[in-house]
């Protein structure tokens, strides 16, 4: 039973979650762009916003590089660098403890203004409380593994963990088998963060796709939208037709 | 030269009895909605005061225009594009709702739900973001009206920046004037300049600036990048909302809401010409007394052969180009000289200009002190100092304010001589270098301002910009509209069936 729930939560889990946060964003982009959105509340309430709200997306932008980078270069990678799995391993730990311990004070911040202040409290929906409820355990929970990662400084839990990840993204069906032992606050934080990938597409965290790089390549300021661009025109007398297309008459 | 032709603004303050019935039929139209009760595309302020919302005009604050750098070159007061994406997470210049006002409404129900009570039941005001009632309304869209609230705190308005404004606190020497405003729909908008998303666009056969609502991502750099502060962050929608010149009103050849409303018919509507090519150039000049001229030279004379025949070849419309012969703005800001840009400082060369008012004589007590000039009163001796009305509208330069207002009041002085004493005296028209038929001209735009004088708004010609035979089958303002005779299959669970291609039925 403990073989067949792994199994169903690193094994197959993963890919529903993918497929959910991939084909719902594409979907909702889709369907309309007028709620596709930040939704920023700091017109409402500035305070707490400052700190708050860089602390948080400073940490998380780190944690999420990180974590792409660490868990999913292969491991050769780093064997032909030289760089050791214990080295690895501190690297990720103070790397990203600082920016969880960053992003966790962030979102505590915004946590708080969300919770407890009225104007921001009331135009909430839920999903807004929910998305930011989730993110600080997810913080939480990623910053409590330090306790138990420190205990075995080797690098093998790690290596675990890598892949696994490289496994469920290389389609190899024995992914799960290979974190089936590990503890179970590691396993808490990969479903936690499998679930926001999961509801990204029904929640405001959609707007992280929407990270406008393309203003830097923007050429100039300005933007001026004319009607005769979407002028397209084609002058096709029936004489000049091309001969692959058949006209009517004949 | 690149011509290119926009539905330009020009609002008489000479006029304006700051009834704020442009405030209200706009709002009625356009922000009666959740999110927006706060937002006042137009808006009228009492000056001297710090305006709606409160010390918009203080960009050391918002950070709101353009400024040049030492090489000459313009940038967004806010930063570089680099700095504006590092201040995505957190805005620091933004403003917060209780800049504008907290919008509230009133429980008017319990007025007649109350049952028998001690006391008469009250309308108590609520809050419409929280839907808590609210102990005490401390500010409000139109909170400094006709100069209500203390002198010290009105006149931390900007305008008053080098001159000695104490006295004008005395009630003998106050003055009062109305200031409307609207998105100046700008030639340089820092708005478009700012948004990251590239949501904010000027469109080319209007000049009108519009937020296009799918695109915008609520990034919220327009609202901090506009000096005027006139873009509104919707914090129900979380996009941002802005002053849409009533396009679909113009398109059809109608004023704004704001203008056909005005019941002291202070606002004209009217074609302007101007080159593309040198909008750059003008705006950044170097000293900021001379935008105002730079923003003038780059408008175009109507009845130039070589503009109209320019023109043509940029696809202005020829509606468009006899409209703009006839353009009541192209007169005021360029033949008569009597209508400015608001803050040309700001470096956004705005499209909606002002004539400054005329104001009573001051010390009309010693009426025999007056100084004057050939008969008529100086326009230093006027109750609004020239300083401010040249703070607000030419960044600081005094003398061609003080020529308009000398034409305002050779105006005056010409008809009543002509109408009062049957007199036509072409002295008064030569001394501020006009003539008798310009004075006359004058009069009848500004004084008579019959309707279709002070709207000349030459009707979209769509036709001459887009390819209507692709646009056959359409049904209007729907979401997914026909293109080239077909529904778009613009849905990933596919769309209607296709038509096979047409090969020889497409129109030139």
């Amino acid at each position: 039973m403990h073989d067949f729930i792994n199994y169903l939560l690193f094994g197959w889990f993963p890919y529903v979650a993918l497929t959910i946060m991939i084909l719902g964003s594409i979907i909702r982009f889709d369907k309309g762009q007028y709620g596709w959105r930040s939704q920023s509340s700091q017109f409402l309430r500035r305070k707490q916003m400052m700190w708050g709200s860089n602390l948080f997306h400073l940490g998380i932008l780190v944690l999420l590089f990180g974590h792409f980078v660490g868990l999913l270069t292969p491991i050769g990678v780093f064997d032909a660098l030289g760089i050791s799995h214990s080295f690895k391993q501190l690297m990720a730990l103070t790397v990203g403890g600082i920016a969880g311990i960053l992003g966790f004070i962030g979102c505590t911040l915004l946590l708080h203004r969300r919770l407890y202040y009225p104007r921001i409290r009331k135009s909430s929906s839920k999903g807004d409380i929910l998305v930011l409820f989730f993110l600080w355990l997810q913080l939480l929970l990623g910053i409590a593994t330090i306790f138990w990662t420190i205990d075995h400084m080797d690098g093998s839990a790690m290596v675990l963990f890598m892949g696994w990840a490289q496994g469920v993204v290389t389609f190899n069906p024995a992914a799960a088998d290979l974190i089936i032992d590990a503890n179970l606050i590691y396993k808490v934080h990969i479903i936690l963060g499998l679930i926001l990938l999961a509801i990204t597409p029904f929640t405001r965290l959609v707007h992280v796709f929407s990270a406008p790089f393309a203003y830097v390549l923007r050429p100039g300021y300005q933007i001026v939208r004319s009607r005769r661009l979407a002028r397209r025109t084609r002058v096709s007398p029936p004489s000049s037709a091309p001969s692959s297309v058949p006209s009517r008459e004949s | 030269m690149k011509v290119r032709a926009q539905i330009g603004m020009v609002l008489n303050l000479d006029k304006c009895i700051g009834c704020h019935t442009c405030s209200i039929t706009c709002k009625n139209v356009w922000t009666s909605r959740e999110g927006v009760e706060y937002a006042w595309f137009n808006n009228v302020e009492s000056k001297p005061g710090i305006g709606y919302p409160k010390d918009w005009e203080n960009q050391e604050r918002w950070k709101g225009g353009w400024i040049r750098k030492k090489n000459g070159k313009l940038q967004p007061k806010a930063g570089s594009k680099w700095r504006i994406l590092a201040n995505i997470f957190a805005n620091p210049d933004l403003p917060e709702i209780d800049d504008f006002y907290e919008p509230y409404t009133f429980e008017y129900e319990w007025l007649q739900k109350a049952p028998e009570l001690q006391a008469q039941p009250s309308a108590k005001p609520r809050s419409m973001v929280t839907g808590q009632a609210l102990t005490k309304i401390e500010w409000s869209g139109n909170w400094e009206d006709d100069l209500s609230g203390e002198f010290s705190k009105r006149s931390v308005d900007y305008n008053f920046s080098g001159i000695e404004k104490e006295i004008y606190g005395q009630f003998e020497q106050t003055f009062l004037m109305y200031l409307p405003r609207l998105c100046e729909h700008c030639l340089n908008p820092s708005c478009v300049a700012s948004c990251p998303s590239g949501a904010i666009y000027k469109r080319e056969e209007d000049g009108i600036v519009l937020i296009d609502q799918d695109q915008c991502r609520g990034w919220r750099m327009c609202v901090s990048g506009c000096p005027y502060k006139k873009i509104y962050y919707n914090w129900s929608s979380g996009k941002s909302e802005k002053c849409i010149f009533c396009y679909p009103r113009i398109e059809a050849g109608m004023p704004t809401v704001c203008s056909e409303t005005c019941v002291g018919r202070i606002r004209y509507l009217g074609v302007m010409l101007y080159d593309a090519d040198r909008i750059e150039e003008a705006a950044s000049v170097e000293n900021e007394k001379d935008l105002y001229e730079a923003q003038r030279a780059i408008f175009l004379d109507p009845n130039d052969p070589e503009v109209r025949a320019q023109a043509r070849k940029d696809e202005v419309p020829e509606a468009w180009l006899e409209a703009a012969k006839h353009s009541p703005v192209y007169k005021m800001a360029m033949e008569w000289d009597v209508a400015f840009p608001l803050h040309p400082e700001y470096r956004t060369l705005p499209m909606v200009w002002y004539i400054p008012p005329l104001s009573p004589i001051q010390s009309a007590a010693e009426a025999g002190k007056i100084s004057t000039n050939n008969g008529m009163p100086d326009v230093k001796s006027l109750r609004i100092p020239l300083r401010y009305l040249a703070n607000m509208l030419t960044a600081g330069d005094e003398a061609p304010i003080a020529t308009a207002l000398e034409r305002m009041l050779a105006m005056r002085a010409y008809m009543r001589a002509k109408s009062v004493e049957g007199v036509t005296d072409n002295k008064i028209a030569e001394d501020v270098g006009l003539d008798a038929h310009t004075i006359e001209e004058m009069y009848r735009y500004m004084a008579l301002a019959a309707y279709e004088d002070r709207y000349v708004i030459p009707t979209n010609h769509r036709e001459k910009n887009e390819n209507t035979y692709h646009l056959r089958g359409n049904v209007g303002f729907a979401f997914n509209e026909p293109h080239n005779g077909r529904t778009k299959n613009n849905d990933v669970f596919g769309g209607p069936k296709k038509m096979p291609r047409k090969p020889f039925t497409d129109s030139p």
